[in-house]
């Protein structure tokens, strides 16, 4: 490891930095504008140093990290949203302190760590790292309302169900490891002489990872937990399951998959067409039966992951700039329709229930015109980044012919928009809430200014994508 | 540039008349009303500019037009161009805009805002749809048309009008998301022959595709436009949605949308597959017939006088999609008058009974009779206007319907046969409407107020304009004409 390697594993060390820098100003003094500060200084300076790193890219730093312009891509989308849910989270949290809310910004800066070191992992020790400490920064952020018992109980849940998917995991890793003698991702394939392994084991430890790396990423039929932790998990918290750790590790699929000469394997796609194929029917129909905004979203997403398998499966070049291009415009939609939710509930009291929406237009209006839009986004409406995604994603399946995927994900967007469409109907209802069912206005700057930003993402993306495209074709050139 | 300025108008009037609803009502109505009326105008200009160039028969270049690059990563172009086809559906969109819009004074008087803006966007979207030829900035702009919709038909209608919008979001995008993807394996098929991504309507129609690829595909395409014309059996959504909306919902809906679809077969679907589209035909045309029949047996069924004219929209809109696929010059003259026409007559005769909604509170026939007694000018008018799309010689609807008879029965003449026999039950619909309505004693005693000035100006006006179109429809055909033999042309050099 020379200075050079230092300087492109600059960006993850920084954010370790702010972890630390955080905790030691919590021992320090206790001040929730002080953490929030810090660790959005401390994000920000990270995401200033990926342009340090990005010309040194690609670079194989130690025998666990790789850093390309891929990983760079996802690092810096992974910041982005982390800070944003950071402003979400105080502006959430603002409104009653008595949550101590400061280790949540620790807690965030070490999940963002976790998924920065998945998305340069490229050895099965680094995955299994980089998995543990997102996932145990995740427990402590689900159940952080200690108070309420309906978070605790999720945060419990979420604990069994992913110390369990991690052990499927790890025995997969263990088998494969068994069979090839490497845990480097390029090194299993490509090295092994036809007939020299036993393909019925290695269909065993590969299932496992599948099994592992599925239930993270909340796909049928490993999505159990998505809709509970999403209905009890803080608002916030929840927007950061949905996004970043869920696109963190769609990131280490595409690496995984791709350094192992593995995607080509035709029983493996079977399996991910089946995959995809259960997400998104059972995500969109599933939704439909719902009464609770957070719930939906949490369906929804599930269906969204199985569009962008769709993308994965079609491959080559297309297939990942549209998963990268998708990834985007679901963060800044995921992110903007959670941070309505954000702004419409107080700790330990979020506003789930549809019925709770009813008539927000004409008390609110610009509040549900952000919702509009976003869930206009997710249904891939036109003028929004969701529909720019849809079409990259369908774009991507015609292009690798995968005509039956295509077709299922145009009629289970269909049938999506019902759902989509139950809430916008809900928020323009004119049986309105009584004044005082929501908070006048919203009482904090950085709500207001987050909602702000990702509503412009989303509609300029939506309207003028070229420089986001542009981007997403250098960083798919860059990573081989 | 004047063609952004057509869209840009409309956009910016729509944010403005919202924004201006907060402080007066009134004022956001002028500006919704304005802002069509300049389009109209600015529709006019380039008539009258380019009058020299229409009158060219063999011209095939556009008369106008914008090319921007918009997302050049996918060979995407900001691309608006506008020929004779284009230019007189333009202005039937913003005529019949503007007439939407006077008639939703007293209608609508819930957040008068948010419902220009709907209808302003919405306008935009059919405009975009008339002129793109970027396939990519086409399924946008048809894909903008949806949301308004939902929106316009969702909050200001009756009780069940929330079931009927779902209805009709759902049936449009599912088809909608069908064409999508027949223009995305469109887009690659000519990739990998030309080794070129690009999205622009010019160099698709020379993709070389293989029968049965083709045959795909243009279902694909097929579909969007059926639902959203609607053919039958797609059609369910149409009635559902036009009982339930408000009176400016249902114009737009009705005569402005449908044409939406009878224009993108005109100009997407048969240029861009001839072969496939030419193998397709009976099917299409079958379809077509069964639509004109099935429409107006409805529709003599009907006692609700909106559902009545939903079903004879279903049943004019079946001549069109038999012109089209019979695809000769005389019958698609004929579409294209059929869709100006229709689109004149039904909205005027939704206008009618959403002035007679309001004033005596039912569409029910059997609570109607002998109104003309007591509204003699309305009653005048919605005569007029029924006899207009029954096919009376003299106003327009005849000569499409004419030119569409005369067409098909050239290659088809089963067809057109079984068409006419639609013609003929137009006239039970028709007189039974009126017979009912407004003939015979008062027996339920209705008094009410006849047309006032602003409504009667509407009237006059489309009346005015299908009289026009009736008597002297030479500089519509000239006008559109040399669009559709450029068209023709396309297709036969690909047939050979």
């Amino acid at each position: 490891m020379n200075s050079t390697d230092l300087l492109a594993l600059l960006p993850l060390l920084l954010i370790a930095a702010t972890a630390i820098l955080v905790m030691l100003a919590i021992a320090v003094r206790r001040s929730h504008l002080a953490s929030a500060l810090l660790t959005v200084l401390g994000l920000c300076a990270a995401f200033g140093t990926l342009f340090i790193a990005a010309p040194l890219v690609p670079r194989d730093v130690t025998p666990l990290l790789t850093i390309d312009s891929g990983a760079l891509f996802y690092i810096g989308l992974i910041l982005a949203a982390s800070i944003a849910v950071v402003f979400l989270c105080y502006g959430y949290f603002k409104q009653e302190e008595e949550h101590r809310p400061e280790e949540l910004y620790l807690l965030i800066a070490i999940a963002a760590l976790g998924s920065g070191v998945l998305v340069c992992a490229r050895h099965f020790a680094s995955l299994f790292l980089g998995l543990e400490i997102l996932s145990v920064a995740l427990y402590g952020l689900i159940s952080y309302e200690r108070t309420t018992k309906a978070s605790i109980e999720v945060g419990l849940k979420y604990l069994v169900l992913a110390a369990a998917s991690a052990s499927f995991l790890i025995f997969g890793i263990a088998i494969v490891y068994f069979e090839f003698g490497t845990m480097d991702f390029g090194g299993i394939l490509p090295d092994s002489p036809a007939g020299a392994v036993d393909s019925a084991t290695i269909a065993v430890g590969v299932t496992l990872i599948v099994v592992g790396i599925g239930f993270k990423l909340g796909l049928v039929p490993f999505h159990m937990w998505t809709p509970d932790v999403y209905e009890g998990a803080p608002a916030p918290v929840a927007a950061f399951v949905s996004t970043v750790s869920k696109g963190a590790m769609f990131a280490l699929l595409i690496r995984f998959f791709d350094r192992s000469g593995m995607r080509g394997d035709s029983s493996l796609v079977l399996v991910f067409s089946i995959i995809a194929i259960a997400s998104m029917f059972a995500g969109n129909l599933l939704a439909l039966l719902q009464d609770n905004v957070k719930r939906i979203l949490a369906y929804s997403s599930i269906a969204h992951l199985g569009y962008l398998i769709v993308a994965f499966e079609a491959g080559g070049a297309i297939g990942r700039s549209a998963v990268a291009f998708y990834l985007v415009a679901y963060f800044a939609t995921m992110l903007g329709a959670f941070g309505v939710v954000t702004v419409l509930s107080r700790p330990g009291n979020d506003l789930g229930d549809l019925s709770g929406y009813r008539g927000l237009f004409w008390r609110r209006p610009v509040l549900a015109s952000v919702f509009t839009v976003m869930l206009l986004s997710l249904a891939s409406i036109p003028l929004t980044a969701g529909f720019l995604g849809e079409f990259y994603l369908v774009a991507a399946g015609v292009s690798g012919s995968l005509w039956a995927l295509v077709i299922i994900l145009v009629v289970t967007s269909a049938i999506g928009l019902f759902y989509y469409l139950r809430i916008v109907v809900a928020l323009y209802s004119r049986t309105a809430q009584p004044a005082g069912a929501w908070p006048s206005r919203i009482n904090s700057h950085s709500l207001s200014w987050t909602l702000g930003v990702l509503t412009a993402a989303v509609i300029l993306i939506g309207c003028y994508p070229s420089p986001v495209m542009r981007l997403i074709q250098t960083m798919v050139a860059g990573s081989g | 540039m004047i063609l952004i300025c057509l869209i840009a108008v409309l956009l910016a009037g729509g944010v403005l008349a919202a924004i201006s609803a907060r402080w007066n009502a009134a004022m956001a109505r002028w500006i919704a009303l304005a802002s069509t009326v300049i389009d109209f105008a600015l529709v006019l200009f380039i008539w009258i500019n380019h009058a020299g160039q229409i009158a060219l028969l063999n011209s095939t270049a556009w008369l106008e037009q914008v090319n921007w690059t918009w997302i050049p990563q996918l060979g995407i172009h900001f691309h608006l161009a506008i020929d004779g086809l284009s230019l007189l559906l333009l202005a039937l969109t913003f005529f019949v805009g503007a007439f939407s819009i006077l008639v939703s004074w007293t209608e609508i008087t819930e957040s008068i805002g948010f419902f220009h803006l709907n209808v302003l966007w919405i306008l935009a979207g059919i405009a975009g749809v008339f002129l793109a030829v970027d396939l990519f900035l086409f399924y946008f702009a048809w894909e903008l048309m949806l949301v308004p919709m939902y929106f316009l038909i969702a909050l200001w209608g009756r009780e069940r009008r929330a079931r009927a919008a779902v209805k009709f979001f759902l049936f449009t995008q599912a088809g909608g998301l069908l064409m999508l993807v027949a223009i995305l394996a469109l887009y690659f098929f000519h990739y990998r022959s030309t080794g070129v991504f690009t999205f622009e309507y010019v160099d698709l129609l020379n993709t070389p595709l293989t029968a049965s690829t083709a045959l795909w595909i243009m279902l694909g395409f097929f579909a969007a436009f059926a639902v959203k014309l609607p053919l039958f059996p797609f059609h369910t959504w149409l009635p559902d949605a036009c009982s339930e909306a408000s009176t400016p919902v249902c114009v737009i809906l009705a005569s402005l949308l449908a044409k939406t679809a009878a224009y993108g077969m005109i100009r997407f679907l048969i240029p861009l597959f001839p072969n496939a589209a030419r193998e397709f035909a009976p099917v299409a045309m079958a379809l077509g017939v069964v639509g004109i029949l099935y429409g107006a047996v409805l529709a003599f069924g009907q006692t609700d006088l909106k559902r009545l004219v939903a079903y004879t929209s279903i049943s004019h809109l079946g001549f069109i999609v038999l012109a089209v696929f019979s695809w000769n010059e005389l019958a698609l003259q004929g579409a294209v008058m059929t869709m100006i026409c229709h689109g004149l007559s039904v909205g005027a005769l939704f206008i009618l009974i959403g002035a007679l909604d309001a004033r005596i509170h039912t569409r029910d026939l059997d609570r109607m009779g002998g109104l003309w007694s007591t509204a003699p000018r309305l009653s005048g008018a919605a005569l007029f206007f029924a006899l207009a799309s029954m096919g009376l010689p003299g106003l327009g609807d005849f000569v499409g319907e004419f030119l569409i008879l005369l067409g098909t029965y050239r290659d088809h003449p089963v067809f057109a046969i079984v068409a006419a026999i639609g013609v003929l039950a137009s006239t039970f619909y028709a007189l039974r409407l009126i017979q009912r309505a407004f003939q015979g004693p008062n027996v339920h005693r209705v008094a009410m107020p006849d047309l006032v000035y602003r409504e009667g100006f509407v009237i006059t006006l489309m009346a005015g304009a299908l009289l026009w179109l009736g008597l002297n429809p030479q500089p519509v055909l000239r006008t559109f004409s040399p669009a559709l033999h450029a068209l023709e042309t396309t297709v036969q050099i690909h047939r050979q």
